[in-house]
């Protein structure tokens, strides 16, 4: 594995919930963007912005699970903003720690959305006025009204806009509809499906069933991240018709008796040949042969296919289970540092960011600002999901696909338009886990 | 000075003293102290309560996964010790130079320059479905469908445990061993013993401190382990350890602890009835 991709795939699985994410894995990153960026930055001519003078020399504190945690980000704001950023990667429990027991050890929190459901009570952070977000207006809106597009589903779990808004800015329950006050600025996200093998199962793949269907015996695998797995589990057994949930991100105990019943009596009949933990471990099942379907996460899928070995992300007809985080501020924010923390949200929404994400998969809030950033055949590629004209390289110099390729699961609309469920946590979170201990035991 | 001089004696007690106290007493009464507090999704609740207790001790999965944990622990204390017990035998008592006792001793000890978790790891391209013993077994023809047994099972898991620490067996039964007074050995030939009357009336009762030693170490180091059982299993097989850290990892603190207290005592009473067995500070 090269340095670039490596450092790629850490930032995507200690999002997800990685429990040792390094500084070093971190730092990595970092060089191998700063790379990236040089020469992004030649690229394109002519910053329109100017960026408020005053902040200058201001230093701000961001700590988040690393995926958005990239020093080219707090080196470019450096150069944009002249704003010091101070990142901490941790893994996401601790992220939630860190909100809850030490709220005067940062400035910005870069967390995910169902653990901003779990900190939001503590009082510890504090919601932005809309007026001042220069971008709000282009921020799309699943984040909003939890609609993609007017027509689109609200999907199950914790929908990024159900966290989004409080009606007051000292509130701790969160408001109904759309306010004023946005409690987190979304920055990245992305869909989940299987990862099939197509030269071994030599056949179309289109709904969730088939990960327990008895002719993968023994070649399928589900990952062992309980809040996760559960999910996918979820997604399976409503879609073999076996359990009707109210919420599948929100089960009732019976609900979860179900699932892991379906689940256990599949694992003691020999359907799985193992469960993975993290990143590599999904990537390894499947470029061996062990595992011909699986959850698995995007970059793990473009990590197969790099070896040469086919791989596909493959759409299903029951849609997605997605996630996404985003940057929340602060209590103790205040005065010029508030001012700075704003403008650099701003910025942050501006596009360069945006770019520089959705450049290895994954998709920025305000995917408008970020055209301005990446070359028509990347925009293409990856939202549009037409077939790119060039090969496609990552920010990090690694090629991703070659000249042809489509994205699988189609153009952007295609794919947030149909989540199905949102990571979440659940009121029976406890009893979940100790049933999902009971599964890997039995 | 006088060599009793309690300052002088206080001077030697105290570092060792500060070390342990340190890094063995406070850490485990820190887990004693969180093992009985409360907790929610994201934070530790200072706390009395038993129910970390009554959960762990109350679930039928508790004593299913400490049963997996003992078939591991049983398994591999037995195949170390079939294995472990030749190997000091022929190294003791058939290489005659300590220069050759010597070289043969560095070679078993050659696996141990690498992490034990890539010695782990490297099993399983060897014992995957397409992996070298597989293709090897298809390409010879004995077999006509890989063989699916051999990874992300219990045999595998045994199997990495085994070739873990075999040595920790080896190690303490060579060093009884060499112990051993040859004029015993030779008054008993005299006496008219066999060769296997003189290994089972000779040299296993003179070696029992070294199968002591070695078995506590297996037996702990089995009981406590949780890597090679999630990564030789596959994810799909449990013991105490993996249980304790699919806990951690979701910031089940308390019960968590709980568990580590309970594996604790579990340990040390299997541990204690094999010392009652052998009488190691008579025998060392």
């Amino acid at each position: 594995m090269d340095k670039t991709s490596q450092a790629g795939n850490s930032v995507e699985l200690s999002w997800k919930k990685k429990q040792n994410v390094s500084r070093r894995d971190v730092l990595k990153t970092g060089s191998a963007v700063v790379a990236g960026a040089a020469i992004g930055i030649n690229a394109i001519t002519g910053f329109p912005t100017i960026w408020a003078q005053n902040i200058k020399n201001i230093t701000l504190r961001q700590f988040g699970t690393g995926v958005s945690n990239i020093n080219a980000i707090a080196k470019r704001a450096k150069q944009d903003l002249g704003i010091t950023l101070q990142m901490t990667a941790l893994d996401t429990d601790s992220t939630a720690q860190r909100v809850v027991t030490q709220p005067r050890s940062f400035d910005i929190a870069d967390i995910e959305y169902f653990t901003l459901k779990k900190v939001w009570g503590s009082g510890n952070m504090q919601p932005m006025d809309i007026r001042k977000l220069k971008y709000y207006d282009k921020i799309v809106g699943t984040f909003k009204n939890g609609k993609l597009t007017p027509t689109s589903k609200i999907a199950q779990g914790t929908a990024p806009h159900t966290v989004s808004f409080v009606e007051n800015p000292t509130d701790r329950k969160f408001a109904k509809g759309e306010t004023n006050w946005y409690t987190m600025v979304p920055t990245i996200y992305n869909a989940d499906t299987l990862g099939i093998r197509p030269d071994l199962i030599k056949r179309p793949i289109n709904s969730w069933t088939e990960l327990l269907n008895p002719e993968f015996k023994g070649k399928a695998s589900i990952l062992n991240i309980a809040s996760i797995g559960i999910m996918d589990a979820a997604m399976v057994c409503e879609a073999m018709g076996e359990v009707q949930y109210g919420d599948k991100g929100n089960m009732t105990q019976v609900e979860i008796d179900k699932t892991m019943a379906i689940f256990t009596e599949a694992k003691q009949a020999g359907q799985f040949r193992a469960f993975w933990k993290t990143f590599d471990e999904s990537v390894n099942l499947m470029a061996s042969g062990e595992v011909v379907i699986q959850s698995m996460w995007s970059p793990a899928i473009t990590k197969v296919r790099s070896m040469g070995i086919p791989c596909i992300y493959q759409p299903l007809k029951e849609g997605y289970r997605s996630w996404g985080g985003g940057l929340g501020l602060s209590r103790n924010l205040a005065g010029l540092e508030l001012d700075a923390a704003y403008e650099y949200i701003n910025w942050y929404l501006s596009g360069w960011v945006g770019g520089l994400l959705m450049r290895q998969g994954y998709y920025s809030a305000a995917p408008e600002t970020s055209k301005l950033y990446m070359s028509d055949d990347e925009w293409g590629f990856w939202f549009e999901g037409k077939a790119a004209k060039n090969d496609i390289v990552n920010p990090f110099g690694q090629k991703m696909e070659p000249a042809g390729a489509k994205r699988d699961g189609g153009s952007f609309y295609e794919r947030m338009g149909k989540v199905e469920c949102w990571n979440s946590v659940m009121d029976e979170n406890r009893y979940m886990v100790r049933k999902w201990n009971e599964f890997i035991a039995s | 000075m006088n060599r009793y001089n309690p300052v002088v004696i206080i001077a030697q007690v105290s570092p060792i003293s500060a070390i342990l106290g340190l890094f063995l007493i406070v850490p485990i009464a820190t887990i004693l102290i969180v093992s009985f507090w409360d907790y929610n999704e994201f934070m530790l609740l200072p706390d009395f309560v038993w129910t970390n207790y009554s959960d762990t001790l109350g679930s039928y999965v508790t004593y299913k996964i400490y049963l997996n944990t003992f078939k591991y622990t049983i398994l591999t204390w037995f195949f170390t010790l079939v294995i472990g017990f030749p190997v000091a035998y022929f190294l003791c008592f058939h290489v005659k130079t300590l220069r050759w006792q010597i070289v043969l001793f560095l070679i078993c000890t050659i696996p141990f320059w690498t992490s034990n978790i890539i010695r782990m790891i490297s099993w399983i391209p060897f014992l995957g479905r397409n992996g070298v013993f597989n293709s090897m077994l298809l390409n010879i023809g004995l077999i006509g469908e890989p063989l699916e047994f051999l990874l992300f099972s219990d045999f595998a898991i045994v199997l990495a445990f085994v070739h873990l620490y075999t040595l920790f067996m080896v190690v303490p039964i060579f060093n009884s061993m060499m112990r051993i007074d040859r004029t015993v050995m030779e008054a008993a030939f005299d006496a008219g013993a066999n060769g296997w009357q003189m290994l089972t009336n000779v040299v296993i009762p003179l070696c029992k401190p070294g199968i002591a030693i070695g078995s506590i170490f297996v037996v702990t180091l089995v009981m406590g382990d949780y890597i090679t059982v999630r990564l030789m299993g596959g994810g799909l097989r449990a013991s105490v350890g993996v249980m304790m850290s699919n806990e951690i990892s979701l910031l089940l603190y308390p019960p968590a602890a709980a568990n580590a207290v309970v594996l604790l005592a579990v340990v040390l009473i299997l541990v204690s009835l094999m010392m009652r067995v052998v009488d190691l500070k008579k025998e060392l």
